[in-house]
């Protein structure tokens, strides 16, 4: 943003301030109005700066895993798949089977969970006073008690932990999964009807803050604000990590990038994890779901002296690109660890998107790129 | 290869989006008198008359298990749990007799639950099944550093209540110990035979 | 009518003559006539807080019941002494008035936007003889009081001297002049027919079930007249100058304790006397049969309040430009077609009137949605791919 904007004489400069009951989290705007018309933006992050990568390089690489919750906190169970991915390539560890497939559940239950409440609060941002949140999140009570009753905690999960998850699945709790997850179709369903189509939603986000594509591309925005704009890039087909490629799922595509095109991509991404899930609880085998050579680490988390090298672990999250660097010097502690957040990357383009919006636009654009700002921030 | 495409179908008339909408909104409304929370009725609970059923394997805050009195926890201040706590709330002195020799006994164990992220890793490490994530949550204090710094006499719970708020865990655990405690009990008997017996625990 | 409903009918007429009576066996005649206009005035001055605290209860209540939750209902049975808690609530709040605010017009902007919601409650017929002072120029003292909420509002935000009110105040004003022009002329065909501005030879000009919305120059100009009602009151989905989640509060940021509790006041106040307006003009007053007038009267006026907070729970809010795009685009044009259309629909009788009558409407609606074609949801595809 130029000063020079700053200095004619009928433009305004107005602060979202960090304090703000539409900017999800403490987050910042400085954005100069000419009129209603935004004419520059700037970001100010760091407000929730918590020293999350050099907190890691103090503890040992297990201890690390009830941090990683933390970071995206909306949906932990990924961030603790991205974190295991990273350094089971550093050590070499495999994964059993049926960990895998639990791994896979938890993963796209996790990411039915953010997508519901990104939807809800966008359209909470946009006015319609709670009601579609309520609905959504009346949704996603559903899946947080199943994270509660297999991992001991709704929000922070630390369910995961290097060759497998921490303990197993029962049949109750499967037949509690399939039972949650066989109402989801029917409830996007009725949420569709009380919104999509709805006239004062599509004069809102229709043509409104649209990404173009090579703008997208080099910018490095990745996740669902990419495919909205048309780029076909999902990390769980083009790495195939995990089991991923076992499973009939498609990836949706946007064609114009705007904010209607997020949040409907969002909304068919919901309806493919509930197919990935039912064909995860229909296919999983019986099995170990521990690797047993790592489960002395349970105990004693000194064990894990990986070799010295550096290993990137990339996942495909609810926002973007999740992906974990470690590098190891031999002792049981990191030497370096750095999160590349999606959330950060794709805010970087917010500028561009908004020059030349109205300010109601910017809330609703900012709501779209889905950000978080523990992520943001770590 | 096919492309399935999704068409979003223009509205013929402008309004019929808002009239679909608000006809979702009067279906919950009317719903929310006649049916139950599953099927779109009333979806809160009123607290605290009720409260919201929690998971057997839910956790919250640590508490550590004694067997037979108070004061012989099963705790021997060995200090892992310290060493391993992410966040260092934890806080062990071990107890010593009048000598100066150790005791296996923690004479202080503090928790600073202003600190205590619930990761539950005390628990994943104690070599001698002393510490476990509790349930209760409603804990609530009026003062940051003196109410929530729990010492050890409200730190210690019977294995009874252990066995209440997680049976299964519980029954493992106790099957274990007494299978433990058989073995060393098989060792220590002079008439046996040096090599059936087996290390203890 | 059976002699129980017409005795309940005019219960309360019956009671204010009977006082009268009471009071002219001590006082002189003039003192009779001044009682008589002190007794309307002191009722509604009742009257119009009570429906306002007992309008901000329902309006939870339902909103709730649509959220699947239950609203209030911890303070008194069914959360009845709820608002009586938040009255209490904001009279004990600190009144924060801001270093650089202008003190003075601080102060009188809650002042000037409450008299003007109670002074509707005159014209209103809440039943059978029961208007408070039957002006003969009803309607147009109507109009032009509620006119007067647009300046307090910017008075407000201006002296406020913070930026978000000034926004907000600016969006106000901008707003609700431009939904004055529609809901004026939304009311034409009313006088035209019942050729009279009095509020209540309106309602005796739509006899027993003869009410004009049931026509299609009125169900036009109700829906057009509602809609305005709604942008008037600034209420969802036109509430853009209290917009919590862009601006924090709009042009009452500022405000705290009984000033706000007066602005608050004064937007429950205007949505029930706009009902009442919009019931009286279009949907028959307290005609029906049955029950008693006053019974109808709040019926459908609840019926409309339900209808606004039914959209207050459903749709999100439009943006300015939009707004008044709908206004001087959409609901302007309209509001003259239905004019021409009421004329047509009076001179041709016959089943011929009304089915002419429809068939304009609805072409220059269609016409008129299809002219505004950047406005309206697009067609989408979205492909999915492996």
């Amino acid at each position: 943003m130029s000063e020079t904007i700053l200095n004619e004489p009928q433009t305004l400069e107005i602060n979202f301030g960090p304090q703000h009951p539409s900017t999800h989290g403490v987050f910042r705007m400085r954005a100069v109005l000419d009129g209603e018309t935004i004419r520059g933006l700037k970001l100010v992050i760091g407000y929730l700066h918590r020293n999350h990568e050099q907190i890691a390089e103090n503890l040992t690489y297990p201890g690390v895993f009830a941090y990683t919750d933390r970071l995206d906190y909306l949906n932990s169970m990924q961030n603790n798949f991205g974190y295991a991915l990273a350094a089971e390539k550093l050590a070499g560890i495999t994964v059993p089977e049926r960990a895998e497939y639990i791994r896979v559940i938890m993963a796209e239950l996790a990411r039915i969970v953010n997508h519901l409440l990104l939807v809800g609060f966008l359209l909470n941002d946009l006015g319609a006073f709670f009601t579609p949140c309520l609905y959504a999140v009346r949704e996603r009570e559903r899946i947080l008690d199943i994270f509660e009753d297999v991992s001991g905690s709704r929000m922070m999960c630390n369910y995961f932990r290097f060759g497998g998850v921490k303990n197993d699945l029962t049949e109750n709790q499967l037949g509690e999964i399939r039972k949650v997850v066989s109402r989801l179709p029917a409830f996007l369903d009725e949420f569709e009807a009380l919104l999509s189509k709805n006239e004062i939603l599509c004069m809102r986000c229709q043509n409104v803050g649209g990404l173009p594509k090579d703008l997208a591309v080099n910018a490095g925005i990745t996740g669902p604000m990419l495919r909205a704009s048309g780029i076909n890039y999902d990390i769980r087909k083009t790495d195939r990590y995990s089991i991923y490629d076992r499973f009939d799922f498609k990836v949706p595509l946007g064609q114009k990038g705007d904010v209607y095109d997020r949040y409907y991509v969002r909304i068919l991404e919901m309806r493919e994890s509930v197919k990935i899930v039912e064909q995860a609880i229909a296919g999983i085998p019986r099995g170990e779901f521990l690797n047993a050579k790592t489960l002395p680490l349970l105990r004693n988390p000194r064990l894990f002296k990986p070799a010295a090298g550096e290993a990137y672990g990339r996942i495909e999250s609810p926002k973007g690109e999740l992906g974990y660097y470690l590098v190891s010097d031999g002792t049981p502690q990191p030497w370096r660890y750095h999160v590349r957040a999606p959330s950060l990357i794709n805010l970087t383009v917010l500028e561009e998107m908004c020059v030349g919006q109205k300010i109601a636009d910017a809330i609703v654009i900012l709501g779209s790129i889905d950000i978080v700002l523990g992520e943001t921030d770590r | 290869m096919t492309r399935p495409q999704i068409a979003k179908e223009k509205n013929p008339v402008f309004g019929t989006g808002i009239l679909q909408g608000m006809w979702v909104t009067m279906k919950n409304f009317i719903d929310s008198y006649f049916k139950k929370a599953d099927q779109g009725g009333i979806f809160t609970i009123q607290y605290p008359e009720e409260l919201c059923r929690i998971s057997e394997n839910s956790r919250n805050f640590p508490f550590l298990v004694y067997d037979a009195a108070p004061d012989s926890p099963r705790c021997t201040a060995c200090g892992i749990c310290e060493r391993e706590c992410p966040t260092k709330c934890i806080h062990v002195e071990m107890a010593k007799d009048t000598a100066g020799k150790p005791l296996r006994k923690p004479a202080v164990f503090e928790i600073d639950y202003g600190l205590c992220m619930n990761c539950g890793m005390c628990e994943d490490v104690c070599p001698f099944d002393s510490i476990f994530m509790d349930r209760v949550y409603e804990i609530a204090g009026r003062d940051r550093t003196k109410d929530m710094l729990i010492g050890k006499d409200a730190l210690l719970k019977p294995n009874a209540y252990f066995q209440k708020i997680r049976p299964k865990d519980a029954a493992d655990i106790d099957a274990r110990r007494k299978a433990a405690e058989a073995k060393k009990a098989a060792a220590a008997r002079p008439a046996t035979p040096p090599d059936a017996g087996g290390t203890a625990s | 009518m059976n002699p129980a409903m017409s005795f309940l009918d005019s219960i309360f007429v019956n009671l204010k003559l009977w006082t009268l009576n009471l009071i002219g066996h001590f006082l002189p005649g003039w003192a009779v006539i001044l009682a008589s206009i002190v007794i309307s005035g002191v009722v509604i001055l009742c009257l119009g807080p009570v429906i306002m605290m007992y309008l901000t209860l329902l309006e939870r209540k339902v909103v709730g019941r649509m959220q699947n939750r239950y609203g209030p209902n911890r303070v008194g049975p069914w959360g009845l002494l709820q608002p009586i808690a938040d009255g209490i609530k904001m009279f004990t709040k600190e009144d924060i008035v801001p270093t650089n605010a202008d003190k003075v017009i601080h102060l009188l902007a809650p002042i000037v936007i409450v008299v003007p919601a109670l002074m509707v409650f005159l014209v209103v017929p809440f039943g059978r003889d029961m208007t408070a002072a039957d002006l003969s120029i009803g309607v147009l003292y109507f109009i032009a009081v509620s006119s007067v909420t647009t300046l307090p509002i910017f008075m407000g935000s201006w002296a406020s001297r913070n930026k978000y009110s000034m926004i907000g105040g600016m969006r106000t004003a901008a707003q609700m002049i431009s939904y004055e022009v529609p809901m004026t002329l939304a009311v034409v065909p009313v006088i035209m027919m019942s050729q009279s501005l009095s509020t209540a030879s309106i309602v005796n000009a739509q006899e027993g079930l003869r009410w004009f919305v049931f026509t299609p120059w009125g169900l036009a100009g109700f829906v057009i007249f509602f809609i305005c009602t709604v942008a008037e009151c600034n209420r969802p989905p036109f509430d853009l100058p209290e917009a919590e989640s862009e601006l924090v509060a709009g042009f009452h940021t500022e405000y705290s304790g009984m000033k706000f509790a007066l602005f608050y006041m004064a937007e429950y106040m205007n949505a029930f006397t706009l009902s009442a307006i919009a019931v009286t003009l279009f949907l028959g007053g307290w005609q029906g049969p049955f029950l008693p007038s006053w019974v109808w009267f709040f019926t459908k006026t609840f019926a409309l309040i339900f209808a606004m907070i039914w959209f207050r729970a459903t749709f999100p809010r439009f943006r300015v430009d939009q707004l008044m795009g709908i206004a001087w685009k959409l609901l302007l044009p309209l509001t003259l077609v239905n004019m021409l259309v009421a004329g047509l629909w009076y001179f041709i009788p016959g089943i011929t009137g009304w089915v002419g009558a429809a068939v304009i409407l609805a072409v220059s609606f269609l016409g008129l949605t299809a002219l505004n074609k950047p406005v309206i949801p697009e067609k989408r595809v979205y492909l999915l791919e492996n």
